[in-house]
């Protein structure tokens, strides 16, 4: 029981990482219909920059937004110039665009900042929470990771629903000529998107980087997990990516607690073809998914 | 623009695919046995090793140039090959011609298994599911050391060979073999009724289904011949690294091998050896020299290849998406004009139909007769 | 005034515009009528800038369009309400009402110009809250055209609004598009196949046919030219 109790509070908290990947993922996709395979890197890369920004002894909340910032820009950087080009293109021209960067990034980041592993501070400790008299696997850190993705799910949420700016990135994403006929600027619409995804992804980066080995390579299997995450919720639903999240983190907590950890990516795997295999337009898909 | 004189009979190009293709084989055959006769052991090796990736990077380029598929995990198709033909020669040795299609038809139940579930839809799926087969295959190996051999891996002898051949030469001939064995096999499938499946399912899934293609079917198919083309090359493979160990096949395997397919040129059967090229010779010689030559320090020369063939990836599709073959097409449509064709557009999906037939040397009658042949 | 000189348009080898001229009065309807595939549809999208133009010039009142992105077109008051209606299916009614009037006004005063739209199709404010996916043919294209006008526009460019409607829906919409005009001052090029119908609230009409203007004339001559309508009409 205990267990239990530990292993599910262990897969909230990496659910809720998941998730915020898969929120990039998804904002991305269902503005532009490309899966941004370098979702991953270019939170490492961000988390790296943070790095090295916490190497000149600023402190940890500066360079947590130095991380988001940077995101915010490389975001908004890499749509405008290798996105765009490819995006009237067939789809697989821009999956190859962003899974090369994907690459490069990393390949870069080696270069940089070498490929062993580092260790990357939390503002807060990660020893386990002590309710009653038991410790359980849940720390102040496993806090803070779920209410940073909670908060900014909501922001993202709020300008969304409720900002003319929000209006106006849903009718491109949706219906990109039509948005256009009634005057919105749906390339840089689309930019902004890529940024605010690539702010998700630099936040999970951050928040994964002090709980696993952080080098390079560190996000490639987050990626996926958020791929399968983003997949179960509909890969077109924002409130899907949080919950297909968490499902996902949970499963792999299951697995991995129960099974061995090494098992978890191909839980991950088994999890993606049932799904595709049971409910392939995911849970939350809107009802003009697009299907064949 | 030079309009040239139809060639004489005898010097044209046979119409039918299979010869024109067998030729072109055996013309491949001819050349790549005089190279290895004069070249030094390490040499052969590498030639074998050209031949291998030139396997893997022709499969990948069926799925994705002529199907509209993509894998980003073909290097984890690769490792299941290696270790199928690896467990065979630990558990039950048999004919070396058997282990070799066991590694392929074992790969390619895998890739059936990755496909069915990924390509009902349309979609980034394949995509997204290949990479996580990638990535999750090692830990597999992991969990299950004993059978896998943990990091050691599994030895693999390499095949004794008859006579006093340098078993070097014999190896590097058996993968040639196999390579335009295999690139005979492919170039006939895409001038078959599958290969016009396939671009039509590229094109337009809608309108091919209307035509009666099954879709779902067609892609799973393509996939699965992708999968088993880098299952062969992986038993092959295993048989010049004399061992199979998960640090065999990163996740950069699949990358160098998409690069490869990529900048050889989507969709062409003969781009396939330009991308082998880099992908031999880049990670190891021409690193190596640009590493020395420009003075990089220790970890730039580590992560060298993986940048280049990143930027690799990126750069060719938004500069050259139909890659080196689909530039030299481009160039003899410049300089000779034999037929009116469309200009390269852009579009990797679209470089097959630039590359389709070989015959542009002459005959302006017999390449407008041949409906597209799928490159050679 | 528009006034369109000399317009070509091709998509890759299909010439889909040639030399297409034409005028359309400030205040009055001038009616786009043509066979299918004639390039009603493309003359447009030229117009509104989301094809680009291959020769040729627009000019709405002072302006120069050619050339111009499609939503810097809409700025300069033009409103087109496509094939089909494009109704963001996703988005409720409201929510599309308030796009069409938030390039030109401020969010307190969209609610006074999207209650004019209310008034002008009343079954639009019972779904105010509804996503247009669950609107039906009529309402979406009253939702489109309400999209349109909402931000007050000079111009409205109107493609095949009578598609798939039934007749009494269609004579509806008419009459609200003379409203329009009348009081708006508001000036419409209305592109139908349904050429009795765009004819009887037009006070011009041009004839398309495979992307060149075959007649321009007055409303009333072209539709008691027996010859034009059982050649390019179709009634």
């Amino acid at each position: 029981m205990r267990l239990f109790v530990n292993v599910t509070l262990g897969g909230i908290a990496e659910g809720l990482i998941f998730a915020s990947v898969a929120l990039g993922l998804v904002l991305i996709f269902r503005a532009t219909n490309i899966i941004n395979f370098a979702q991953g890197a270019m939170a490492m890369l961000t988390t790296f920059i943070a790095f090295s920004v916490l190497g000149r002894g600023v402190g940890y909340w500066p360079a947590f937004v130095v991380a988001l910032a940077c995101g915010l820009l490389l975001g908004g950087a890499v749509q405008l110039v290798l996105v765009r080009p490819v995006e009237n293109k067939p789809p697989l021209n821009a999956v190859i665009v962003t899974f090369g960067l994907l690459i490069l990034l990393e390949g870069i980041a080696g270069a940089i900042w070498g490929n062993t592993n580092r260790s990357f501070p939390a503002p807060f400790s990660e020893r386990g929470l002590v309710v009653g008299k038991t410790s359980i696997a849940f720390s102040h850190f496993d806090v803070f990771i779920v209410v940073a993705v909670l908060v900014l799910a909501g922001l993202i949420g709020a300008l969304f629903r409720f900002s003319t700016l929000g209006l106006r990135m849903r009718a491109a994403a949706f219906a990109p000529e039509a948005a256009r006929l009634l005057g919105i600027r749906v390339g840089r619409l689309l930019t902004l998107g890529w940024a605010l995804a690539a702010v998700a992804g630099a936040l999970a980066g951050v928040l994964v980087a002090p709980t696993s080995v952080f080098s390079p390579s560190y996000m490639d299997l987050i990626l996926v997990y958020a791929f399968t995450a983003a997949v179960l919720g509909g890969l077109d639903s924002p409130v899907g990516a949080l919950v297909g999240g968490l499902v996902t983190g949970l499963v792999l907590a299951y697995v991995g607690g129960y099974l061995g950890g090494a098992l978890e990516p191909i839980g991950a795997l088994v999890l993606l073809i049932v799904v595709l295999m049971i409910r392939p337009e995911g849970l939350f898909a809107r009802p003009t998914a697009r299907r064949v | 623009m030079i309009k040239l004189p139809p060639l004489p009979a005898w010097a044209r190009l046979p119409r039918q695919p299979l010869l024109r293709h067998l030729l072109f084989a055996v013309v491949g055959g001819v050349f790549f046995y005089l190279l290895t006769q004069s070249l030094s052991d390490f040499n052969d090796f590498e030639i074998g090793e050209l031949a291998v990736y030139a396997i893997a990077i022709a499969g990948l380029s069926l799925l994705t140039g002529v199907n509209g598929q993509i894998s980003l995990g073909q290097g984890a198709f690769v490792a299941v090959g290696a270790y199928t033909l690896a467990e065979l020669q630990v558990h039950q040795p048999m004919n070396l011609v058997l282990e070799l299609l066991a590694a392929t038809a074992m790969t390619a139940v895998v890739g059936l298994v990755i496909a069915v579930p990924a390509t009902r839809l349309h979609g980034p799926y394949l995509a997204g599911m290949t990479l996580l087969f990638a990535l999750a295959l090692p830990f597999l190996s992991d969990k299950y050391s004993n059978f896998f051999g943990g990091d050691q891996g599994l030895t693999v002898p390499p095949p004794s060979a008859p006579g006093s051949i340098d078993p070097q030469k014999w190896l590097t001939w058996i993968q040639l073999f196999c390579a335009l064995v295999v690139m005979v096999l492919l170039a006939n499938l895409l001038s078959s009724r599958f290969g016009r499946s396939f671009r039509a399912v590229r094109d337009d899934e809608v309108a091919a289904s209307l035509a009666g293609v099954h879709v779902a079917r067609t892609k799973v198919i393509a996939f699965v011949v992708s999968s088993a083309c880098a299952g062969l090359a992986g038993g092959l493979l295993a048989l010049s690294s004399g061992v199979v160990n998960t640090g065999e096949f990163p996740l950069s395997l699949s990358i160098f091998i998409l690069a490869g397919m990529v900048l050889g040129g989507s969709g062409t059967i003969f781009g396939a050896w330009w991308g082998a090229v880099v992908v031999v010779y880049l990670p190891s010689q021409w690193s190596q020299s640009l590493a020395s030559t420009f003075h990089f320090n220790h970890l730039l020369s580590a992560n060298f290849a993986v940048i280049a063939f990143g930027a690799i990836l990126v750069v060719v599709m938004l500069v050259a998406p139909s890659g080196i073959q689909g530039g030299f097409r481009w160039l003899g449509q410049h300089l000779v004009t034999l037929s009116t064709r469309p200009e390269p557009t852009g579009n990797i999906s679209v470089a097959l139909q630039h590359t389709t037939e070989p015959d542009q040397t002459g005959d302006s009658s017999a390449a407008e007769q041949l409906p597209s042949s799928g490159g050679r | 005034m528009l006034e369109v000189e000399d317009l070509s348009v091709s998509y890759g080898a299909v010439q889909a515009l040639r030399g297409v001229s034409f005028e359309a009065r400030a205040g009055q309807v001038t009616a786009v009528l043509g066979a299918n595939g004639a390039g009603k549809t493309t003359l447009l999208r030229a117009i509104s800038g989301l094809v680009p133009v291959q020769r040729g010039t627009v000019r709405f009142g002072s302006r120069t369009l050619t050339g111009m992105a499609p939503e810097s077109i809409v700025q300069c008051r033009v409103g087109h309400v496509p094939e089909g209606g494009s109704v963001i299916t996703e988005l409720t009614v409201e929510e599309n009402l308030e796009l069409g009037a938030a390039w030109r006004y401020r969010r307190r005063q969209r609610a006074e110009h999207i209650e004019e739209v209310y008034a002008l199709f009343p079954p639009l404010k019972e779904r105010a809250k509804q996503r247009a996916s669950s609107l039906s043919g009529g309402e979406r294209q009253m939702l489109a055209i309400g999209r349109a006008v909402v931000s007050h526009p000079e111009l409205l460019l109107l493609d095949e609004p009578s598609l798939g409607l039934a007749p009494i829906v269609t004579a509806n919409l008419m009459a609200v598009l003379v409203e329009l005009t009348e009081r708006e001052g508001i000036t419409v090029v209305l592109v139908e196949q349904n050429a009795r119908s765009a004819l009887s609230i037009a006070s011009w009409a041009i004839v398309i046919n495979l992307g060149s203007v075959v007649v321009s004339d007055r409303a009333e001559i072209v539709a008691a030219d027996s010859d034009l309508r059982h050649h390019y009409l179709g009634f």
